[in-house]
């Protein structure tokens, strides 16, 4: 008689599930996981050893491209850094822009994750519904920044300029009547701070919509309800932060238990789940992207309120303005200096976490006084959410392991970095 | 219909003129279904577009006309999968792997043999014809089968085990339910069933087999493996399961295949429980001047009622998640099964006891 084996599943790296290039071997009893193997690597980019070759400045373009779907916390947490080690602080204005736009990611975030969480299970409507919302905050990065995606917008002691006074508008095009641009582009009058206002106001409208295809659904219950249980214990000892360690029931966020920017001024809460399943981790995200409208809130009302500098007035460490630069020689030594041999650190390490959409998202920098870090470690929340892959998605079916991946919220560019 | 045509070909033997009859018959009935798999594929993307926010296909036109956008994305579509390559994957049975686009797709066009259009309008007016329905709609998970196995892939392999085991599980729900009509109706030829509903809107059958009705529709779209429970192609987790490996027009003809079964589906649905081609509206309004063919008892009614539940089809993809498999087990052994048997007593003693208004004809 034959030896009866266990099936062996490759899935992905070309897998529509597989959230870019994960790669999981699969062994499997019929349908039921037997071990779940994650294999890693296949988005790797060197970007740390890069950003060893490089003045700091210039691999800020570089951590927008770890977690791609989270630009600009990447962004913080590196600048964060940086400014501990020069001993500076930002002005207050722009730790607001940047609180501001750290929570405008976090919801670009979670959208896109309820949009592929969603997808994987079977919801597709959810995926567009979502990428609507994403639409206009991907228009906010592109009025602030000049892209859609990959801003580069912090800088070492602040932001890179000020808020615009106007927002991009659509434009009428063979496909789409003037009528219908004009309806498109009414909340897109004012300056941009008008506009995220308004998102701000109508977003929570949205969630509810996401929500009544979702939340009370039988079938999304029992695709989700049970499936993936975290217990506190073990989300602690297997590194877990985030909505994956807050679905676990711990509070832990680095927004509250280590503030950072402003964030210590705003009033927002923490969301926190009871089983540890999929189900609660996707009601903390939902709920933390309600929480999010609410902080943004907060900072568009007080921006609006206080005109000021975004950025410190150090010409060794941030460039000076085009015009002082025209009539002023000292400006345009200060500008050549900046853009080649960028500023030199003060020897040092250091470890700066921002409370990341996904989770604790830090860099570990070094330097040994050179104008470029010794070593720079960027700690991925989501790295340590796949390591215990095994563990959630042993004993459920193959359809559930899409499911975990998808809580889990994997993006490849921060886990093979 | 029949003498007519017969009279049209006078130098031909008897016996060849039947089978150019019945042929002609049959182009009548795949000719129009084809065109309308074909543009049910332009109406699900335009739908589904509409309900998420988007547009849809719109870009291919028709003879270059403004209005008619998109209006050409079928055909281009055609024209595409039948110049594509078939590809047979390394290891493959090619026999069976070239077969089984063809099993799938033949039962799906033979089941329409026996759907009466309207009063007269069948092919193959049998009194069977439930059970032919039955029979043939069983028939197509083989073509599945055979292309999961054949295919020399996990995936599709995977994929296939799913389609069997719920097509089985769904086949026995679906069954009982059409029990329930023909005990309801007393008759398993098609069209007899639609004139036992004759009456009103209330005297059709969805009333009085009220879960029947809901669980055949649920099983219907099990059976075509439509959303909710796609699971035998479940595209996020098995990536396109039993067709994974099939490209061309082999994958075209499965695609043909899960629309015409789509169609048949909602066809039976609305013969079965909203009685085919009988007019909704009252019977003394179809002597009405003009008007009378249309408010009147006819092929447009079933045609209408039939669009329906296809819009249904779609209107569920884009609105449920996907089951998990053992969900879909457990929901027909455990829910659909206990509830079709126990209506299937209540159904006979209302017949036995002739419950009125529905059942006191007999």
């Amino acid at each position: 008689m034959p030896e009866i084996r266990n099936m062996t599943l490759n899935f992905g790296p070309q897998h529509p599930a597989a959230h870019g290039v994960l790669r999981l071997i699969l062994e499997m009893d019929g349908e039921v996981i037997e071990r779940a193997d994650p294999h890693i690597g296949l988005l790797h980019r060197a970007t740390e050893k890069l950003a060893e070759s490089k003045p700091f400045n210039q691999s800020i373009g570089y951590m927008d491209r770890l977690d791609y779907v989270s630009m600009m916390c990447n962004e913080h947490a590196y600048v964060m850094a940086i400014e501990r080690l020069l001993g500076i602080t930002p002005p207050v204005r722009a730790q607001y822009i940047r609180v501001m736009f750290d929570e405008i990611t976090r919801v670009l975030n979670h959208l896109m994750w309820l949009g592929a969480h969603g997808l994987d299970i079977g919801a597709m409507t959810v995926f567009l519904y979502c990428f609507r919302e994403r639409e206009d905050l991907m228009d906010c990065y592109e009025a602030v920044s000049g892209t859609r995606m990959h801003a580069t917008y912090y800088r070492p002691g602040g932001v890179y300029r000020d808020l615009p006074e106007r927002m991009p508008q659509y434009e009428a095009s063979k496909f789409r009547s003037a009528a219908e641009v004009k309806d498109l582009n009414a909340n897109r009058q004012g300056s941009m701070l008008d506009f995220i206002e308004d998102f701000a106001n109508r977003f929570p409208a949205c969630v509810d919509e996401y929500e009544t295809l979702l939340t009370d659904n039988r079938i999304w219950k029992q695709r989700t309800v049970d499936i993936g249980i975290v217990t506190p214990e073990r989300a602690l000892a297997l590194g877990f932060t985030g909505p994956m360690l807050r679905g676990s029931g711990i509070a832990w966020d680095m927004r509250k238990k280590q503030p950072y920017e402003v964030y210590a001024d705003l009033d927002f809460d923490i969301p926190v789940g009871t089983n540890g399943d999929c189900y609660d981790r996707y009601l903390v995200r939902i709920e933390e992207m309600r929480q999010s409208a609410h902080i943004i809130a907060q900072c568009v009302k007080w921006l609006k309120a206080n005109p000021g500098p975004v950025i410190i007035d150090d010409h060794k460490l941030t460039p000076p303005t085009r015009g002082e630069m025209k009539g002023d020689m000292e400006s345009l030594i200060h500008h050549f200096k900046l853009f080649t041999e960028g500023y030199c650190v003060p020897a040092g390490e250091v470890y700066a976490a921002v409370e990341h959409p996904k989770g604790e998202f830090g860099i570990w920098l070094v330097s040994d006084g050179a104008n470029k870090p010794y070593r720079l470690k960027a700690r991925a929340p989501g790295f340590a959410h796949l390591s215990a892959m095994n563990e959630l998605a042993t004993g459920h079916m193959l359809a559930d392991v899409v499911a975990i991946i998808g809580t889990m919220d994997i993006v490849f560019g921060e886990i093979d970095r | 219909m029949n003498e007519w045509l017969l009279a049209q070909a006078p130098f031909l033997p008897p016996s060849v003129a039947a089978v150019m009859v019945i042929l002609f018959k049959i182009v009548l009935i795949v000719a129009p279904l084809m065109g309308c798999v074909a543009y049910l594929t332009l109406a699900e993307r335009k739908v589904i577009g509409y309900m998420q926010v988007r547009l849809g296909p719109n870009r291919v036109s028709l003879l270059g006309l403004d209005f008619l956008r998109g209006w050409g994305q079928p055909i281009a579509d055609a024209l595409k999968l039948m110049t594509k390559e078939i590809i047979v994957p390394s290891g493959a049975n090619k026999f069976l792997f070239l077969a089984a686009p063809i099993i799938a797709l033949a039962p799906a066009l033979a089941a329409w043999a026996v759907v009466p259009f309207g009063a007269e309008m069948t092919l193959a007016n049998i009194n069977a014809g439930l059970l032919y329905i039955l029979a043939l709609t069983s028939l197509g998970v083989y073509g599945i089968i055979i292309a999961g196995w054949a295919s020399n892939s996990k995936y599709a392999f995977l994929g296939a085990m799913r389609s069997a085991a719920q097509i089985v599980s769904y086949e026995i729900a679906m069954g009982f339910a059409l029990v329930c009509v023909l005990v309801a109706a007393g008759s398993l030829n098609l069209g007899e069933i639609v004139e036992a509903q004759r009456g009103n809107v209330l005297t059709w059958f969805w009333l009085p087999l009220f879960p029947m009705w809901l669980i055949y529709f649920i099983s219907g779209v099990a059976e075509t493996n439509r959303a909710p429970f796609d699971v035998s192609e479940g595209e996020s987790e098995i990536v396109a399961g039993f067709h994974v490996e099939y490209a061309g027009m082999a994958f075209a003809l499965f695609f043909l295949a899960e629309y015409a079964n789509m169609i048949l589906i909602a066809g039976l649905t609305a013969v079965l429980f909203f009685g085919g081609w009988l007019s909704p509206l009252p019977a003394s309004w179809g002597d009405w001047p003009f008007i009378g063919a249309l408010v009147g008892d006819g092929i447009h009614w079933f045609l209408i009622k039939l669009s329906f539940f296809l819009f249904c089809f779609l209107w569920f993809r884009a609105t449920f998640p996907r089951y998990r498999y053992d969900q879909i087990m457990r929901l027909g052994w455990k829910v659909f099964l206990p509830i079709t048997i126990v209506w299937i007593v209540v159904t006979a003693t209302a017949v036995v006891l002739e419950l009125p208004p529905w059942f006191d004809r007999a």
